[in-house]
């Protein structure tokens, strides 16, 4: 075998997607594409246009009886008999989802069905997610074979070329006479063991996508590149891990905390020469993981389970529970309930001018669509505690691993007290979040296996984090606040210089705006003596301040329910 | 909708296979959790489930599929005896679903075009005397489990609102999926399931290599591989059908009993739900085994479905409750 050529760039590889999408909607689901708004996402969702299958485009807050079909309101009130309207998921259409980061889970997981029935449903998720903490939800990405991130493509290599539409009927009438060997089958598996992809729908889209090449490229067997432009396009996002190497005694074991099976071990003590996937192919997917998968592995991090973070929790919502608020004229869309008595109220003063205009109206009370009043009620969105906790200095690992079991702790409790936790450590320069908002304990666990201490005392910075990780979990329907345990000795400034009086004046000021956004917060001094700087942060914070010299989990866990319930 | 993966095509997994199994035979017990990561064949399990299943006699349209005439609401308004066979009902309860529909609510159609109060059934109507599959249910809503909570411990369903006051039967079988990593189940929920299940992607390569090359050819071919495992598929209902008729006859001695509340007082399990649901699984799979008698290793093999979600969780330890409950099998039983 030649060397392998170079890899496609993320254009091309995204319009291959697309085009093998046309040929088999049904066996590879759909694809993710990460790409902002702009002229290159533009030319991308024109070329979508242009394949030919029906496409429907929906949004985040679709409803119910949209997606599954209903009675179709207004129709019925004006034939006086009850009219259907069927949903998107009877007739097998390419389902677009803009602003896919902001899907809700109870919308992923009807698509999720939508797809899993098999009826010819294709899904494209537009994600739109500044940063890796936004992202689609990771249960619709797993079932969708491609992942396409268009934010590095520069404006003159968007040109959309696909195939001709009768490329396309060709290859598609050829699909089912595609054959995949024994072998086909055992490469693509073992390559995705060797990349430390857990789930076992890789593989399986995988082995689709190189069938659906073959018959695009007119044969009637995989060959070799057919497989490898198959592993490029479903695998790079996937990876967890770099494979190892086959004479490497000792392979480091690679903490992915996903990653909890002996897998690389298992592939690499296979001694049989079918296991082992052919080095080409494992260098061509290499080639192409992010970079920022590399960055990730490197600290010792996976790079999939953030996602899941996006609000396992309920958010405020208008019209099911809680409190109830007056009615409100609105569109019955399956989620909210109507209320009858207010409807008719509403449509009680007009029915003698119906009447007049329509004498032979087989109802007894003649209601217009406009008439339709909905319930809603009012309810308290679910709390997240932000610990932001100092991991400077000798005594981080203590109070890290004190900070840890609080999480836990809280976690326990945190499905009757609707909470959620997140949690933020600085140190050394700047601040990382470790953990997502999460009401997982598991998650958690995970996450929280290996946390890094030492170095400077970024106040700032560690503040910042937190407000930001505040500010986007508002947006979310959720209520952040947030716990600081430090000593309060801030000697790193925002700017990452070491310079004492700099750093105590960002981390006021910082201060001074977490106040005005008006997240309520405790500060913790974890200090042996404790000082004044950090009761004076917790002031200019407008947050409430606790001494706690020799703080363990179940003490501080205890202190922040109390002082933010208080 | 397509036909569902047949059962005995599913590669490994043997423990969450066992589950379904044993849920089959004895409805009693209280319904399967299995919980795990993505892509590991939850769902397909469940869904394959339904073909398992022996069909049930029901009243020809009636709502809740009654057994009986007599059992049938006044509501409904039937007025024939004639009685059908029905698939046993595995009804979908999607995420994000209404309280309406659960329960059923107001025909809103009928009472705004025809004036008429009337009653349209939900979910729980259309699972009673079958099963109810939750997928994701660490991620249904508070209130929705409260619901369920409720119904399934009074084994009926009331609605009263909007000048309604209508109950019918909803005895069904909790069946729920989910992924640990999206969020906890709520402890009274989790008490509920009679076994529960941890299933992981299998790390062996060549039995993830069988796994793609079944699912393979039941994309490509479906029809070819539903007839290929037909027989495996019919031979298992068979079993299971055996294994009901000789359940009440199967016997579990004292030694056995003193066994299950060793076990549970060991392992400082709450409540007696777990000697009953361990005693029930033990018995159910004896039964399936073809013997007349519950042994220890009955026990042995369903102990860790039994028990390991009743534990009182530690979360500071760090080994997983699965092997807390194996330790203590091993201590206790020997």
């Amino acid at each position: 075998m030649t060397d392998a050529p170079a890899p496609a760039s993320a254009w091309s590889r995204g319009l291959r997607a697309l085009a093998l999408l046309a040929v088999d909607p049904t066996g590879l689901r759909g694809l993710t594409l990460r790409a902002r708004c702009g002229p290159v996402r533009q030319v991308f969702e024109e070329a979508i246009t242009r394949l030919p299958m029906t496409q429907r485009r929906i949004h985040p807050e679709i409803s119910d009886t949209q997606l599954f079909g209903g009675p179709d309101i207004a129709a019925t009130l004006a034939e006086g008999r009850l009219v259907l309207d069927p949903g998107l998921a009877e007739t097998p259409a390419l389902l677009i989802l803009p602003m896919a980061e902001r899907a809700a889970p109870g919308l992923a997981a009807r698509l999720g069905q939508i797809l899993d029935a098999a009826r010819g449903h294709g899904l494209i998720l537009l994600d739109e997610g500044i940063d890796s903490d936004e992202q689609a939800p990771s249960g619709l990405r797993d079932r969708l074979a491609f992942d396409v991130d268009l934010d590095d493509i520069r404006w003159p290599e968007a040109i959309a070329r696909l195939p001709a539409p009768g490329d396309i009927d060709a290859a598609r009438a050829r699909l089912a006479h595609v054959t995949a060997s024994s072998d086909d089958l055992t490469t693509l598996t073992a390559l995705a063991a060797r990349f430390g992809i857990d789930s076992l729908r890789a593989p399986s889209l995988a082995l689709r996508a190189a069938r659906a090449i073959a018959a695009l490229n007119g044969h009637d067997a995989l060959s070799a590149d057919d497989l490898r432009e198959a592993a490029e396009l479903v695998y790079p996002t996937r990876a967890t891990m770099l494979p190892q190497d086959e004479d490497d005694e000792a392979p480091p074991e690679p903490p992915a905390p996903e990653d909890t099976s002996d897998q690389p071990t298992d592939a690499s003590d296979t001694d049989g020469a079918m296991d082992i996937p052919d080095e080409l192919l494992i260098e061509a997917v290499r080639a192409l993981l992010p970079p920022s998968l590399l960055d990730r592995i490197a600290e010792g991090r996976s790079t999939r389970g953030g996602a899941s973070g996006a609000g396992a929790g309920a958010r405020r919502k208008g019209n099911r529970r809680g409190r109830p608020l007056p009615a409100r004229p609105g569109h019955p869309d399956g989620r909210s309930r109507i209320d009858v008595v207010a409807t008719l109220r509403a449509a009680a003063p007009w029915q003698a001018v119906r009447r007049r205009q329509r004498p032979d109206a087989p109802q007894k009370v003649i209601i217009h669509p406009s008439d339709i009043h909905l319930r809603r009620f009012e309810d308290r969105s679910d709390r997240l505690l932000v610990f932001t906790v100092d991991a400077s200095g000798s005594a981080a690992l203590a109070r890290l691993a004190e900070a840890k079991g609080a999480v836990e702790l809280l976690l326990v409790q945190a499905y009757a007290r609707r909470d959620q936790v997140a949690l933020v450590a600085f140190r050394g320069t700047g601040a990382e979040v470790l953990l997502p908002p999460t009401r997982s304990l598991v998650q958690a666990k995970r996450r929280l296996a290996a946390m890094p201490g030492g170095g400077g005392t970024p106040l700032a910075a560690g503040l910042v984090a937190a407000a930001l990780l505040a500010e986007q979990s508002r947006g979310r329907g959720l209520s952040p606040a947030l716990a600081l345990l430090t000593d309060g000795r801030a000697n790193v400034a925002l700017d990452g210089r070491g310079d004492r009086a700099q750093a105590t004046q960002d981390a006021e000021m910082i201060a001074r705006q977490l106040f005005a956004q008006g997240f309520p917060g405790v500060v913790i001094d974890t200090a042996t003596r404790p000082g004044d700087a950090p009761a004076a942060l917790a002031a200019r914070m407008g947050a409430r301040y606790l001494a706690l010299p020799r703080a363990d989990a179940a003490r501080i866990s205890t202190a922040v329910s109390t002082a933010l319930d208080g | 909708m397509t036909a569902a993966f047949p059962f005995s095509a599913i590669v490994g997994q043997e423990q969450m296979k066992l589950a379904m199994i044993l849920t089959a035979i004895e409805p009693r017990l209280g319904g399967v959790l299995v919980f795990g990561d993505r892509g590991t064949g939850k769902s397909t399990a469940v869904r394959s489930l339904a073909a398992l299943l022996p069909p049930i006699t029901a009243i020809k349209g009636c709502p809740v599929n009654a057994a009986t005439a007599a059992d049938c609401p006044d509501w409904a308004g039937i007025t024939t005896t004639d009685t059908i066979e029905r698939p046993t009902p595995v009804i979908d309860l999607p995420l994000g679903v209404t309280e309406d529909r659960v329960t059923g609510a107001l025909d809103i159609e009928r009472a705004l075009t025809q004036g008429e109060k009337a009653f349209q059934p939900g979910l729980l109507a259309r699972a009673n005397r079958g099963y109810l599959y939750i997928d994701e249910v660490n991620l249904l809503e508070d209130h929705i489990v409260d619901l369920l909570l409720d119904v399934a411990q009074s084994g009926e369903n009331v609605v009263e609102r909007e000048g309604l006051s209508i109950r019918h039967p909803a005895r069904f079988v909790l069946v729920g999926s989910g992924n640990p990593e999206e969020g906890e189940l709520r402890p009274q929920l989790l008490d509920r399931f009679g076994l529960s299940v941890e299933v992981t992607s299998p790390t062996d390569i060549d039995e993830r290599i069988e796994v793609i090359r079944r699912r393979d050819a039941f994309d490509m071919t479906p029809d070819a591989f539903l007839a290929a495992w037909q027989d495996k598929d019919a031979a298992i209902r068979d079993r299971i059908l055996s294994a009901r008729a000789t359940l009440d006859s199967t016997e579990a001695g004292d030694a056995i009993l003193r066994d299950c509340a060793k076990l549970c007082v060991a392992l400082g399990a709450d409540g007696l739900r777990g000697e009953l649901t361990l005693l029930r699984a033990a018995r159910a799979l004896a039964a399936y085994e073809g013997a007349d008698t519950v042994s220890r290793d009955h026990l042995r093999a369903v102990a860790p479905l039994a028990l390991s979600h009743r534990l009182r969780r530690d979360p500071l330890d760090e080994a997983g409750s699965g092997a807390r409950v194996a330790r203590c099998v091993a201590d206790v039983l020997g």
